[in-house]
């Protein structure tokens, strides 16, 4: 058994480095993730935002290792957790970080839960694998954390079957089951998206606030730039399965530099302004077989320029934020 | 529960009294006059009134009609034709033959069937997976009165392993168990092969499911996953595919009984068409039916069981 080592208190509790991720359509492998860097600081709320198909589950379920089997690959990268590479352990070793180390409260809940389970049984789960608890210490412990998750009347709830729940109910079973042994690590895909509008709320002040007193790190994906603004340190703009722009919440909101961030702020409903000036981003994510050569947001871009359409920009340092775009580094550097 | 069970047996009556209608007009609707059907061209017009006569078929409808349904009430299906003993007796005699193969066919089919459907689909597309699918294939499409007889050839002929007459005295029974070792296997290969693929299906819709995906996550090991999280999923579909196919399995158990010479409604069936019986037939009908229905509920009672979602 490979034992991570604890945890050292300064640098990044999760790593990923120029992660490839590749999907099979007949005989050829086409990249879903193309090179992604992103870190996770200690106590960091990191949002990944990004349009549909950008690449954002494909990159939480990378970092889990849970990826559909047969038709999917981790091409390049490495993924790690305190130093450790995660990509390098053997799937048992795998399981022992799953849950324990590092959990995942996916976009779902109606069916993430299993429906021939009773919920307590399912939050005791994690608890037994990694704790080691017996079933009474378990039980005891699924109805604190389901208490924690504000289900209310837990006691007698635990005994019941998924389907008696509504949906708001499963996502809070589904995030107690993946704080059950007190993650480093949240990863959050889409986790309100699912739920009306006053349920997102509270399941995203609850996301919160269990981030704090636990002292987590939290990923969350989202394509709503509100709960970013509400909840994230930092953000991530991912497009075709890089990162485009990387920020502090504040500087990204005040000033957005790449193209697509921009377009991404103009296109979001927000609180101050009427629907009026909402513009969506004419075009579509390029499929991942039909990736253009250069930047992949090129064709869609209103600032584009010739070598935008045939090189790849690097994703530059940019004060404190990192950029990935031709025209707006060269301004800066021109200025 | 209790009021589960009593809700769903009392929706099986409406059933029973429809199959018992559609019995009774089967046997009225017959073209011509069914003493004539009965007795043969060559009858007198003397036998011919007195067996219409005794069938009561000179009354209106609506009055044999409520004959028959009391009759039916009081487990009275009529004298048989031929051997003018009670349907119900000779129904009797040979309903544990049938009863004893198909239930052994199914315990064999569900015994390989399940696992061998559950080793497909966790090993899909590898030679397991093509292993299984191959022999499912086979079991279903090679006709049960070949391979029985092949059976009784290499077994009970050669071997000499079984006895080539395919049951015993009902008071007897290890010489039971024994003679029906072949007829089940050969019943059973088709059950198994069907539940192979059902239970391969199912399992296979299962493994994919987000709730899957979550066990994953939360670090569940892979038998756990097959075992803990899948399975039971799994099972609910082929319990209702199962239950389904035991009341085709009973009326499949027919040429299973003729190729191996054993009692049991089939042979029965047989004896009556061939005699042209038809007040036998006519309670074997019903009873048939009644077997069905009576399978397709307890299907339903063990649904309720594995299935939370199925309010009792
Ligand atoms: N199982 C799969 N097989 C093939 N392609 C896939 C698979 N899963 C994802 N992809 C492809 O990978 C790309 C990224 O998908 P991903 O699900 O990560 O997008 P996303 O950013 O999470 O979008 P959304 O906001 O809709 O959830 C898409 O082009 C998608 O078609
Ligand atoms: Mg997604």
């Amino acid at each position: 058994m490979t034992q991570v080592p604890p945890s050292p208190s300064h640098g990044p509790v999760l790593a990923i480095r120029g992660l490839r991720t590749e999907f099979r359509s007949g005989r050829n492998w086409y990249p879903a993730v193309r090179g992604l860097d992103l870190t996770l600081n200690r106590n960091e709320t990191l949002a990944v935002v990004g349009e549909s198909g950008s690449g954002k589950s494909v990159t939480a379920l990378s970092i889990l290792r849970l990826l559909p089997e047969g038709g999917a690959r981790i091409a390049a990268g490495n993924i790690e957790l305190d130093g450790k590479d995660l990509l390098t352990l053997s799937e048992r070793d795998m399981d022992r970080v799953r849950g324990d180390r590092i959990g995942m409260v996916f976009q779902e809940p109606m069916t993430a839960l299993n429906p021939t389970m009773r919920i307590g049984d399912q939050v005791e789960e994690a608890l037994r694998i990694h704790r080691g608890l017996d079933r009474a210490a378990a039980r005891r412990e699924a109805l604190a954390l389901l208490e924690e998750v504000k289900l209310p009347s837990a006691a007698q709830r635990m005994h019941e079957y998924p389907h008696q729940f509504s949906g708001g109910m499963r996502q809070r079973v589904v995030i107690a089951m993946a704080l059950a042994c007190r993650p480093q690590v949240l990863l959050a895909d889409e986790p309100t998206t699912a739920l009306d509008v006053t349920i997102q709320a509270q399941v995203l002040s609850l996301l919160d606030e269990l981030k704090r007193t636990y002292g987590m790190s939290m990923m969350i994906i989202t394509h709503n730039l509100g709960v970013v603004a509400l909840i994230a340190d930092r953000v991530a703009v991912m497009y075709a399965g890089q990162v485009v722009e990387e920020a502090p919440v504040r500087s990204l909101f005040a000033m957005p530099r790449h193209p697509y961030t921009e377009a991404l702020l103009r296109a979001t409903p927000r609180v101050d302004e009427d629907a009026g000036t909402l513009a969506p981003i004419p075009g579509q994510v390029p499929s991942i077989r039909a990736m253009p050569p250069g930047c992949a947001y090129a064709p869609r871009c209103p600032l584009r320029r010739p070598p935008c359409e045939t090189e790849v920009p690097p994703l530059q340092a940019d004060g404190d934020r990192l950029l990935r775009c031709w025209v707006r580094n060269n301004e800066r550097i021109a200025a | 529960m209790i009021r589960f069970v009593i809700r769903r047996v009392l929706l099986a009556l409406p059933t029973l009294l429809a199959m018992l209608t559609v019995v009774f007009l089967l046997a009225r609707v017959v073209p011509g006059d069914p003493a004539q059907v009965v007795l043969g061209d060559q009858a007198t017009p003397e036998a011919l009134a007195a067996l219409r006569d005794r069938l009561g078929l000179d009354r209106p409808l609506s009055a044999q009609y409520i004959d028959f349904l009391g009759g039916v009430l009081q487990g009275d299906f009529g004298t048989s034709l031929t051997t003018g003993r009670s349907v119900v007796t000779e129904v009797a005699a040979v309903l544990p033959y049938t009863i004893d193969l198909t239930l052994s066919a199914l315990f064999v089919g569900v015994l390989f069937g399940m696992p061998l459907g559950i080793l497909a689909a966790v090993r899909r597309n590898a030679w397991p997976d093509y292993a299984t699918r191959v022999l499912s294939l086979v079991g279903l499409s090679f006709p049960a009165f070949v391979s029985g007889i092949l059976m009784l050839l290499a077994f009970a002929i050669q071997l000499q392993w079984f006895p080539v007459i395919g049951a015993a005295a009902l008071d007897d029974p290890a010489g039971r168990i024994h003679a029906l070792v072949l007829p089940a296997l050969n019943l059973g290969l088709i059950m198994t092969a069907y539940v192979t693929r059902v239970t391969r299906s199912s399992m296979l819709g299962v493994l994919n499911a987000d709730f899957m995906r979550t066990a994953r996550a939360k670090g569940v090991s892979r038998r756990a996953l097959v075992w803990r999280h899948a399975l039971p999923n799994a099972l609910i579909p082929v319990v209702t595919v199962v239950g389904l196919y035991l009341g085709t399995l009973i009326g499949n158990s027919v040429l299973t009984e003729i190729v191996f010479s054993r009692p049991g409604l089939g042979k029965l069936i047989l004896n009556a068409i061939s005699m042209r019986d038809y007040t036998l037939l006519q309670g074997i009908m019903v009873i048939f039916a009644a077997c069905v229905i009576v399978a397709n509920t307890l299907t339903d009672l063990v649904y309720g069981l594995i299935d939370p979602r199925v309010k009792y």
